[in-house]
């Protein structure tokens, strides 16, 4: 059905962080290549070693320039750090599902192929039931969904259901394959309806966020914004471009000379 | 919004069909038409056939055509859902108006028949603009003219075809569908105006990063275009908006004005006239449709 089921206690889901997260794409890899297997595969590409490779991914990351803030007038800034500013900076921001409590994605499919889960609040796509008329992507704010014109229906994160529950792998390695992947452990997974769990306490700890909150579809996962930086000033605009800095040719070597000349060209 | 072509037929035509199901309908359900059968099942066969080739092209527009009776099933949350059972309901009061007026019956039957074919084919309508409305990632679709919009094309649209294929009087007939056209275009045009103002939300709220800094897209993830930016980062028609509001108002307002005017000065050409109004609003509603899809704005677009 998809009529939502009673909240759950458990809500299963990902923090993610944003302070620490350098735009490497191994989640987004590693998710590809576990899903092309796994219950929700295959993620066909279409024409992938050709001109315009395309094809269904699980997580994109992003990267973004925020513009420099004084930690006096910046939100996360004003509590921590009362003086300097956070300079201009690369935010790197893997987008994938949040498994919303409210997921309008759920409730406007015409067919129940897509789910919520009630022992565990994973949103969920029954690929043998979906029909491929593409509402549940329009009705997702966050790009979750996506289409797979080769099967014909719609593809979703699973929050790796085929692994957090399974008892072939090594504990330790039952959690999202992204997560697993991340070499900056900016990916974090685990119980979010619990306050006493470890993925509670940082988002509470870190100030984590949602994602259009104005929405209300209340999202599971979380983002912990970058940390402000202490110490630095905001320069102005042009500062970078304005320094010239003179060479004096004379004094280098001749091959260097040689060298600057013919890069000068 | 990416308007698929199958999507717009679909709206378009089963809009008129229903709307044409639905005065055929009241006019049962109001004052019986003569018992003479064509102008009755004329109508009908026309308002089912344009219905029924709206249904089709929408289900060849799925991933799986031959699964969707599946759809039928979620009607307590789905609005798609919805419209695809009142979509089939309104069969039974057709065909059961069909076989009655095939008997010539004019009875109360037929009184109470009408007014469930005029309601579900109205209710059919009012159930694909609602699939659109409850989007709350596109606010263009949000908006509250969104609605009556699409029940106004309907009847227009479909009260032409009435007009048309019942042979009532054109220009009486005319008359009243373009002061119904005028009005629509009042609507279409304060709903665009609405539109040209509307904001999505900030890309600060859609990354976390509100009140952190102002954020500009520096590298996307994949240097091809995925689902998501040819589905919901439609760009062409936004280019042309002006051009194809001013083409959509002269087909579905102008024109019939056109046709009155010619069917009074030269009462012969009526009939002639009455056509051309119908299919030029049928035309005009298509392009109407079209802006309505590629004009509006998804929120997914903020990442990107």
């Amino acid at each position: 059905m998809t009529a939502l089921p009673a909240p759950a206690q458990k809500k299963l889901g990902l923090v993610i962080d944003l302070d620490t997260c350098v735009g490497c794409h191994a989640c987004a890899v590693a998710c590809k290549e576990w899903n092309a297997g796994g219950i929700a595969g295959p993620l066909t590409d279409e024409d992938p070693y050709g001109k315009a490779p395309f094809g269904v991914w699980f997580n994109r990351v992003h990267s973004y320039e925020v513009a420099g803030i004084e930690n006096a007038e910046s939100e996360i800034g004003k509590g921590l750090v009362a003086s300097g500013a956070t300079p201009a900076m690369t935010v790197h921001f893997p987008r994938s599902c949040l498994h919303c409590e409210e997921p309008a994605c759920v409730t406007v499919c015409p067919t129940g192929a897509s789910y919520k889960r009630a022992e565990d609040g994973i949103v969920l796509v029954d690929e043998d039931k979906c029909i491929g008329c593409k509402l549940c992507s329009w009705a997702c704010p966050y790009g979750a969904r996506e289409y797979s014109a080769v099967e014909g229906v719609m593809k979703k994160c699973t929050l790796c259901i085929d692994r957090i529950y399974n008892e072939q792998l090594d504990e330790i390695e039952r959690q999202p394959a992204c997560v697993q992947a991340c070499p900056t452990r900016a990916r974090h997974f685990g119980d979010l309806g619990d306050p006493e769990s470890d993925v509670s306490k940082l988002v509470a700890a870190r100030g984590g966020r949602d994602l259009l909150p104005e929405l209300g579809y209340k999202p599971v996962n979380k983002y912990l914004p970058p940390r402000p930086r202490r110490g630095a000033a905001l320069s102005a605009p042009g500062d970078a471009a304005n320094t010239n800095e003179s060479l004096d040719t004379g004094a280098l070597s001749p091959m260097l000379r040689w060298l600057d000349r013919v890069l000068s060209r | 919004m990416n308007p698929a072509f199958s999507v717009l037929l679909f709206t378009t035509l089963s809009g008129a069909g229903y709307g044409l199901l639905a005065w055929l309908g009241i006019h049962y359900a109001w004052w019986p038409l003569p018992s003479q059968r064509d102008v009755a099942l004329i109508p009908l066969g026309v308002g089912l056939m344009l219905a029924t080739i709206g249904l089709s092209s929408s289900v060849f527009h799925l991933g799986k055509p031959l699964r969707a009776w599946r759809a039928f099933s979620q009607w307590r949350t789905s609005w798609l859902s919805r419209e695809g059972v009142l979509a089939l309901k309104t069969y039974i009061p057709a065909l059961l108006l069909a076989w009655l007026a095939w008997r010539g019956d004019s009875g109360p039957l037929s009184h109470v028949v009408g007014i469930l074919l005029a309601l579900l084919s109205f209710a059919t309508v009012a159930c694909t603009a609602m699939i659109y409305v409850s989007l709350k990632p596109v606010p263009a679709w949000q908006h509250k003219l969104v609605l009556p919009g699409y029940l106004m094309f309907a009847a227009l649209s479909g009260w032409l075809l009435f007009a048309c294929t019942a042979a009532l009087a054109p220009t009486p007939a005319l008359v009243g569908a373009v002061l119904w056209a005028l009005a629509l275009a009042a609507l279409k045009r304060s709903y665009w105006k609405d539109v040209d103002h509307l904001a999505l939300p900030s890309r600060e709220s859609a990354t976390a990063l509100e009140g952190i800094g102002k954020v500009t897209t520096f590298e996307r993830p994949h240097t091809e275009a995925n689902y998501l930016t040819r589905e919901m980062g439609f760009v062409l028609a936004r280019k042309h908006a002006r051009k194809l509001r001013v083409i959509a108002l002269t087909l579905f307002a102008g024109t019939p004005l056109l046709a009155l005017i010619l069917a009074m000065l030269l009462p012969t050409l009526a009939n002639f006239a009455l056509w051309v109004a119908a299919i030029a609003v049928l035309v005009g509603a298509f392009v109407e449709r079209w802006l309505f899809f590629a004009e509006a704005k998804h929120m997914v677009t903020l990442y990107y």
